[in-house]
């Protein structure tokens, strides 16, 4: 990216952050799957960057685009956090376009000087050079959800491909998603209590779908299915999914996606239950 | 009622549900000896399909626990469609589909066995309720023809998708035409474009028709989301009738013969009286009944060869004022009426000039033995939707008066004529 380089040095600015990337979409993509509003908070460490976005108190999604993803990868400080407008950012990645013209990749320039200086973007496409000048938000606290793999007592790890199509079905009439996660039957159950009756999906914990499953007690939470129904996108960019539950009935689940370049990066949700239900409805 | 279905067949289902979902919102489930029959009736009843699943469609089929008398059930059509909505998903995971309905747990329950172990129940909520009959019979029909579901289905495309009606008829030649319907041609400057797709009669595996018949019915859905399109009345001319709708109830079942390698059969009679679409084949038979025009098209087919079946003077039909002698505009009594006469003719008379002579037979000869329509929702009085005046409904034989007197508007259309002339 000989353009792009000689910009930069002309200028003689010290950047708090620098990151490159010869294919903007391994970043946008990622991005895209936790676009469920419209601001987000960065923070920026050596070992990557992580986008967090949240909803109502009740859940949160963050995306990790690990150092070793970038062509060229520079922090200076300990650690970076601003807010930016996630939708300004990803309408600005995808600047040269979204789909994908085979044989054309747009490279990127990631530059943000540090506190109080907008977040610059270098899009550079066939030649073409397009600046974008986003202005950073002060960062506000993001939510911690405590989650921690000690308390976990349930864990499945499942291909995507079996939870697509179910989770892109669910039933929206019905205000919450249970999830029963069991060693005995119905082993894992997703339900929905909609306007035309309840439906209940069940896997059985010999499916070929599933990897690894560890379930110690049998659990059932609702959650609130507007706040999940978001996680579909990277349910459908992703090839395998971790659900786990603690002892509070948080929930986790965690998104592992192959970029066009077959790097792996991670998407997670957490969400924290609806109510405390003792026995499933029928 | 317990049946299993497997394999391809759960993808026939899912069509069929979908084919009838096109009609009406209501899905009557009605297990018998002779198979799982499917039934449902639009809002307006001028559209009826029926699928009867004999028992060799299902791997196992049970109508009734013995010593008990089959169930009749009515769900929601948007319920039992969520089961079946993606048809890709049908075919590609599930293996087997179960349908059980237990008079105690008051649940339609659905169960689909899909690949990878995967289970998935859905418990539907339905209500009991009657039978739901449409009196109607194909072999009473004297025209009839019938072409692979393709070759139809090839011949409807080029219809624009805003088509309301269309004409069927038979032409010189023994050509078999589809054309567009104008049903106002004082606004006909205005339509840019009048489809007519003729066919062969080489098309056909059956044609059993004489040269000028022609029905014209309904391309398209007949629901009342949409709002109604108001055209202003004019001295003289024809009542402004059914509004533009989306999608085609026809086309459901010719989508559906279509994936089924199935050919379609198109029974009818008289302008007015109900044209029939059949499908069927080892396992399964389809129904779908389609209320026509009770007047014959006066742009009909355009042929020179074209006899008049009747001697009236068509064209005059439009232009002379008619009065309306029903005993009650209120669709309601009128119904009403029918339902205690023992569905007997409408007592009116039509004044000569009329497109046809002498006392109309109602178009279904038998009273509907559905008990709760007078509970139903009134289908022609939906606030703000002009009655489809011009269809007859085919259960209760009312025969609206397709022309309307200009100076008297309907009490029945009262609600839109406030601001209009």
């Amino acid at each position: 990216m000989p353009l792009l380089t000689q910009r930069i040095q002309d200028e003689s600015v010290q950047y708090s952050l620098v990151a490159s990337l010869d294919n903007v979409r391994n970043l946008s993509t990622i991005l895209k799957a936790i676009h469920f509003r419209e601001h987000a908070t960065c923070f920026a460490t050596k070992n990557g960057i992580r986008v967090t976005v949240e909803n109502a108190k009740c859940v949160q999604a963050n995306a990790f685009i690990q150092a070793g993803i970038f062509q060229e990868f520079i922090v200076q400080e300990e650690s970076i956090t601003f807010r930016i407008n996630l939708t300004v950012l990803l309408d600005c990645l995808s600047i040269f376009g979204s789909s994908p013209t085979p044989g054309t990749l747009t490279a990127l320039r990631m530059c943000y000087q540090g506190y109080g200086h907008p977040l610059m973007l270098f899009l550079e496409e066939g030649g073409v050079v397009t600046v974008c000048k986003i202005n950073t938000q002060e960062p506000e606290d993001t939510l911690d959800f405590d989650f921690c793999s000690t308390n976990v007592i349930n864990k499945i790890i499942l291909q995507s491909e079996g939870l697509r199509e179910a989770f892109s079905e669910l039933d929206m009439t019905s205000e919450v998603l249970q999830i029963t996660m069991s060693p005995d039957k119905p082993y894992f159950r997703l339900s929905t209590f909609g306007n035309a009756g309840s439906s209940h999906l069940d896997y059985p914990k010999d499916s070929d779908l599933m990897e690894t499953f560890l379930c110690n007690q049998t659990q059932v939470n609702r959650y609130k299915i507007s706040l999940l129904k978001p996680s579909t996108k990277a349910l459908v960019l992703s090839c395998k999914v971790s659900i786990r539950t603690d002892n509070r009935g948080f929930l986790s689940l965690q998104y592992m996606i192959k970029n066009e370049d077959g790097q792996i990066c991670f998407v997670e949700y957490y969400c924290c239950p609806d109510e405390e239900v003792c026995e499933s409805e029928y | 009622m317990r049946c299993l279905v497997t394999g391809g067949n759960v993808k026939v289902l899912g069509k069929a549900v979908h084919s009838l979902s096109r009609i009406g919102d209501e899905l009557y489930l009605e297990p018998m000896e002779e198979g799982l029959s499917l039934r449902t009736v639009n809002s307006s009843r001028s559209a009826y399909a029926c699928f009867l699943f004999a028992p060799l469609f299902f791997q196992q089929y049970q109508a009734a626990t013995p010593g008990q008398d089959p169930l009749h059930c009515k769900i929601l059509m948007k319920s039992f469609l969520s089961v079946f909505r993606s048809l890709a998903m049908l075919e590609k995971t599930v293996e087997t589909c179960c349908i059980s309905l237990s008079g105690r747990s008051s649940r339609l329950v659905v169960q689909l066995h899909c690949r990878y172990g995967v289970r998935k129940t859905h418990n539907l909520a339905f209500q009991d309720c009657e039978s739901l009959q449409a009196v109607f019979d194909p072999a009473s029909c004297p025209y009839k023809l019938c072409a692979p579901a393709r070759v139809l289905g090839e011949a409807v495309l080029p219809f624009p998708l805003a088509l309301a009606e269309v004409t069927l008829g038979v032409g010189a030649g023994r050509r078999v035409i589809l054309r567009s319907y104008q049903e106002d041609e004082a606004d006909s400057s205005l339509k840019a474009m009048v489809t007519e797709m003729s066919l062969g009669e080489d098309d056909f595996q059956q044609l059993r028709v004489r040269e000028g018949v022609a029905v014209t019915f309904c391309l398209k859905e007949f629901r009342v989301s949409l709002p109604p399109r108001h055209v202003p009345r004019r001295p003289g001319g024809p009542t402004p009738g059914l509004t533009a709708l989306p999608l085609s109830p026809s086309q459901g079942l010719l989508s559906f013969a279509e994936s089924a390698n199935l050919s379609l059969s198109v029974h009818f009679d008289t302008p007015g009286r109900p044209a029939i679409f059949t499908v069927e084949d080892s396992t399964l038979d389809g129904h779908f009944v389609l209320a026509t025009l009770s007047e014959p098209d006066p742009h009909s087919l355009g042929l020179g060869s074209l006899e008049p079946r009747r001697p009236e003077p068509r064209l005059q039909a439009h232009s002379t004022p008619h009065q309306d002698d029903f005993a009650s505009d209120d669709m309601d009594s009128y119904m009403i009426a029918m339902e205690t006469s023992g569905g007997s003719e409408a007592p009116w008379a039509r004044p000569s000039g009329s497109p046809s002579p002498g006392p109309q037979p109602p178009c279904s000869p038998a009273p509907p033995s559905e008990d709760e329509d007078e509970d139903e929702a009134e289908p022609t009085t939906v606030p703000g939707t002009p009655p489809p005046k011009k269809f007859r409904s085919l259960f209760f034989g009312s025969v609206l008066t397709p022309m309307r007197s200009p100076q008297g508007p309907s009490s029945v259309l009262a609600e839109d004529s406030d601001g209009e002339g």
